[in-house]
């Protein structure tokens, strides 16, 4: 048995040269095959590629995909975050519980199912959405729950349930998956027809510092969220000293309710693959890699496959399009579930084989990044929009959006809204026009950026999504009447807490602390002075933590408490005693209790 | 190399060296600024955030944030000592913290912070996690109710003592310090002598029976506040 093991990861670890820096890959294929990543096994990963057993054992307990402990043959993923929580993910959790006989976090004790929960999986405009092993089901019913439970127990997969396919690609027969694309707007840009080379014929007509100075000239932002200059990022790569340099495509697309991303590695990966080929050329880069989020395993066939139809037709490879020296070829990285690893530098680190914790900047990446050669991390959709800019010319690109904000940008939209999906508009569109064009007038709040963005109330409906105003990397979520906005910040809390690296103090502990006090409040045991409380603490989380994460962590509370203040005013009030209702006596004696194998006599209320 | 950067803390002048990080500047002219992952031998870590001052109005870590030319440096603002009191109560509530019954008490780093910051009782509620001691080694025992997470070890252990016994495992509140065995201290490298062992600012991993050796009242923070050697050295006064 151990031998055998032994045997299995030693051909693993050959497979990635015995290289330390394909961790994420190796510990990835040792818990396919074995349902686990246990401590015999990181010691023989540890032998085969020369690194500590325990930097094993720090990869492995890093990621919310892989486990020390075996889990079942089968593993499903319920997304339960809030959107899907409206949704009926609740039931469809019941329903799974009643079915397989355990809670979620356990494994049936035949080692079929393991239940588990996961945040956004990248679906809720198609919620409750699940993953089953690499598989998405979406829109699910308890019905449905209660079929796919059933094929798991009789024929140990859902393979013969005939799940119909999604729209376009989806359908496709190396994706053959229920995703739906819902592209319910699509502008003259990303979803445009676009035929593969076209960009880069332009570009090499150009030397690569007048690549750069186009893009700079389009004023192009980086569309993952932080708005960064995209020339002038490559600007930067390029004048870098190193022999190498790297061009790194951000696939990671974790931020809550953001889909975008999905919708174009699905319909137009060629459109990004051609815009990374792009800033190879410019910044002088013969590798490129794709970080493509866990969840998103089910399009890596399709993905490789586009890669290969790229080399074939002489546009990735050697002296690309013919000129002499342009070198440019790229490869899938898969994550493992860390919505960290979506931050630059927390990206780099998983690509190289580590935990997914952010480094200390400086340096930045365009200086010293991945395997500590110049690098320039660049979302999806940036890439995209390079390859458009390359295509129609700079100028073509900066009279679109706003002035500050150039260009379409896709918007995912979810939530209590009649038509979610993806819509590509210029920026400046205001939210009151986005919630009119997917069927939501009745919005009571809106939540821009994802779960570290803002809660945008009615008041503030005619502000403009764009980076100056209403800052996103794409999500908006939607928020009908009825909705409790208490338990949506608690909801991003929980998603915080739960995906801190726990490198700094006040993300690790400050989210938990913040956490904690939201919830006294919800039940009712909360008094006007914690609203102060947790406005100073969220302003320190936010001024003291050391990457982005923790930068916008405290945003849920903050921007509530700014935005929906009457909310929180209603649910506190001041303690009549001088003692902190929050404090439970039976609580805190609770263990003791327990320990003593006795109760305590004191004065209950 | 010979040119001098100058720069202000708290609008003292203070000319450092290129390459310099803020904080080991600011060492050289005998200007404390709180830490408690920074260790003059080991990689700075930035985890912490206990040295966190204003450069030109933005936050950052004395301890890695490189010093430059005409910064101005914010270090003893309310607002940054209110943020740092707020982070060693956090690292207080996170873990399990018996001041008085501690063997660190006197020479411990935390203790010695929350003192010079002069926190009392944390403002945050306590988290009372459960955690495991290891006290298989024959020479040394890992209390990690005491452990703040600093990665002294971690680094000590690799750059000082040529080792790899410690590493972070988890991550979040969940993140802890795991030792590079199937499970216990005993099965590591670790020796007694190890800088990765007296690198450890607080009561977390601790030599045995030498506990009590130097008496209440005779240690390192005992008498002068944490801080004061530093300032000692202070230039401009
Ligand atoms: C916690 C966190 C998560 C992030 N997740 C993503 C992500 O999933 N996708 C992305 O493109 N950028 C993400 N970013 C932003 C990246 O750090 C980086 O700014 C971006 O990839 C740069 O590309 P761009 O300039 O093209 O936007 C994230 C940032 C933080 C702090
Ligand atoms: S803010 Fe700190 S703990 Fe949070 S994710 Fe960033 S480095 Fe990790
Ligand atoms: S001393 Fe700088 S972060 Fe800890």
């Amino acid at each position: 048995m151990n031998e055998n093991l032994e045997a299995v990861i030693r051909e693993i670890c050959q497979k990635y040269a015995n290289d330390s820096a394909r961790m994420m890959d190796i510990v990835r294929d040792v818990q396919a095959s074995m349902g686990g990543v246990s401590k015999v096994a990181m010691k023989a990963i540890a032998a085969a590629v020369g690194v500590a057993q325990v930097e094993v054992e720090s990869v492995v307990s890093f990621y919310a995909h892989l486990s020390s402990e075996s889990k079942g043959k089968v593993v499903i993923r319920l997304c339960n975050d809030f959107i899907d929580r409206m949704f009926g993910a609740n039931r469809v959790a019941e329903t799974f519980e009643k079915e397989f006989g355990i809670k979620f976090g356990e494994t049936t004790d035949d080692g079929l199912v393991s239940l588990e929960y996961t945040p956004c999986i990248g679906m809720c405009d198609q919620p409750p959405a699940a993953l089953i092993n690499d598989r998405i089901v979406t829109w699910l019913s308890t019905d449905m729950a209660s079929r796919i439970a059933k094929a798991i127990k009789e024929e140990g997969n859902i393979d013969k349930l005939n799940l119909p396919n999604g729209d376009g690609n989806n359908s496709h027969p190396l994706v053959n998956s229920m995703v739906h694309n819902n592209l319910r707007e699509k502008g003259d840009m990303i979803f445009a027809n676009f035929v593969p080379g076209a960009a880069l014929k332009n570009a090499i007509a150009e030397t690569p510092v007048e690549c750069i100075k186009n893009v700079k000239a389009s004023r192009l932002r980086g569309r993952g969220g932080a708005g960064f200059p995209t020339g002038m990022k490559w600007e930067f790569t390029r004048g870098a000293d190193g022999d190498e340099k790297y061009v790194l495509c951000n696939a990671d697309e974790g931020e809550p309710g953001t889909f975008k991303d999905r919708v174009i590695l699905t319909e137009a990966p060629e459109l990004m693959f051609e815009g990374m080929t792009v800033a190879g050329y410019a910044i002088g880069a013969q590798s490129g890699v794709v970080y493509l989020r866990g969840e998103y395993q089910y399009l890596t066939d399709f993905l490789n496959d586009v890669l290969q139809k790229r080399r074939d037709a002489g546009l990735l490879g050697k002296n690309i399009l013919g000129k002499e020296g342009f070198n440019f070829d790229i490869r899938i990285q898969m994550g493992a579930g860390a919505y960290i690893c979506g931050e630059e530098t927390a990206l780099i680190s998983s690509c190289e084989g580590l935990r997914g914790d952010p480094k200390n900047r400086p340096p930045f990446p365009a200086q010293k990044g991945y395997l500590g050669k110049p690098t320039s991390v660049n979302n999806v959709e940036t890439f995209c929009a390079v390859a458009k800019i390359m295509e129609k010319g700079a100028p073509w690109f900066a009279q679109k959006g706003s002035t500050g904000s150039a260009g379409l940008k896709l918007f995912s939209v979810s939530g209590d809204c009649k038509k979610p999906g993806v819509y590509e508009l210029p920026f400046g569109t205001t939210v009151k026009e986005l919630l009119q064009k997917v069927g939501a007038e009745d919005a009571i709040a809106v939540q821009v950026g994802g779960a570290c963005g803002i809660t945008v109330a009615p008041n503030d409906f005619d502000k403009e999504i764009c980076y100056d105003h209403l800052a996103t990397g794409g999500s908006v979520m939607v928020f009908g009447p009825g909705r409790d906005l208490l338990e949506l910040a608690h909801s991003f809390m929980e998603f915080f807490e739960e995906e801190s690296c726990g490198y700094c103090t006040p993300c690790r502990v400050g989210n938990t602390l913040l956490k904690r006090r939201l919830e006294y409040i919800i039940e009712g045991k909360g008094t006007p002075e914690d609203l102060i409380y947790m406005e100073t603490l969220g302003n320190t989380i936010k001024h003291t933590s050391r990457c982005g994460l923790g930068q916008t962590s405290a945003n849920p509370v903050l921007t509530t408490l700014q935005n929906f203040r009457s909310l929180y005013e209603s649910k506190v009030k001041p303690s009549v005693d001088g003692l902190q209702p929050s404090f439970s006596l039976d609580k805190a004696v609770g263990l003791s209790e327990e320990i003593v194998g006795r109760k305590s006599i004191h004065h209950h209320d | 190399m010979s040119d001098k950067i100058k720069f202000t803390i708290d609008d003292v002048e203070i000319e450092a060296e290129a390459g310099q990080t803020i904080l080991q500047a600011a060492d050289a002219a005998g200007v404390y600024i709180p830490r408690l992952c920074a260790n003059k031998n080991l990689t700075p870590h930035g985890s912490c955030r206990v040295c966190t001052v204003k450069v030109n109005g933005r936050s950052q870590a004395a301890c890695t944030q490189p010093v430059a030319p005409g910064i101005n440096v914010e270090s003893e603002s309310e607002e940054i000592k209110a943020y740092r009191k707020s982070l060693v109560e956090m690292l207080f509530v996170e873990g399990n913290h018996y001041c008085m019954f501690c063997e660190k008490s006197g020479n411990c780093e935390l203790q010695a912070v929350a003192y010079r910051l002069g926190i009392d009782a944390p403002k945050h509620e306590y988290l009372f996690p459960s955690r495991d001691v290891d006290a298989s080694h024959p020479e040394i025992f890992i209390d990690r109710n005491r452990c703040i997470l600093c990665g002294r070890c971690v680094r000590a252990s690799k750059e000082l003592d040529g080792k790899n016994v410690f590493q972070f495992v988890g991550r979040g509140i969940h993140k802890k310090v795991a030792v590079n065995s199937d499970a216990k201290l005993s099965d590591t490298e670790l020796a007694g002598v190890d800088m990765a062992v007296s690198s450890c600012p607080v009561g977390a991993i601790l030599r045995k029976r030498v506990g009590f050796a130097i008496p209440v009242g005779q240690r390192l923070y005992d008498a002068k506040p944490i801080g004061s050697d530093i300032e000692a050295s202070r230039t401009d006064k």
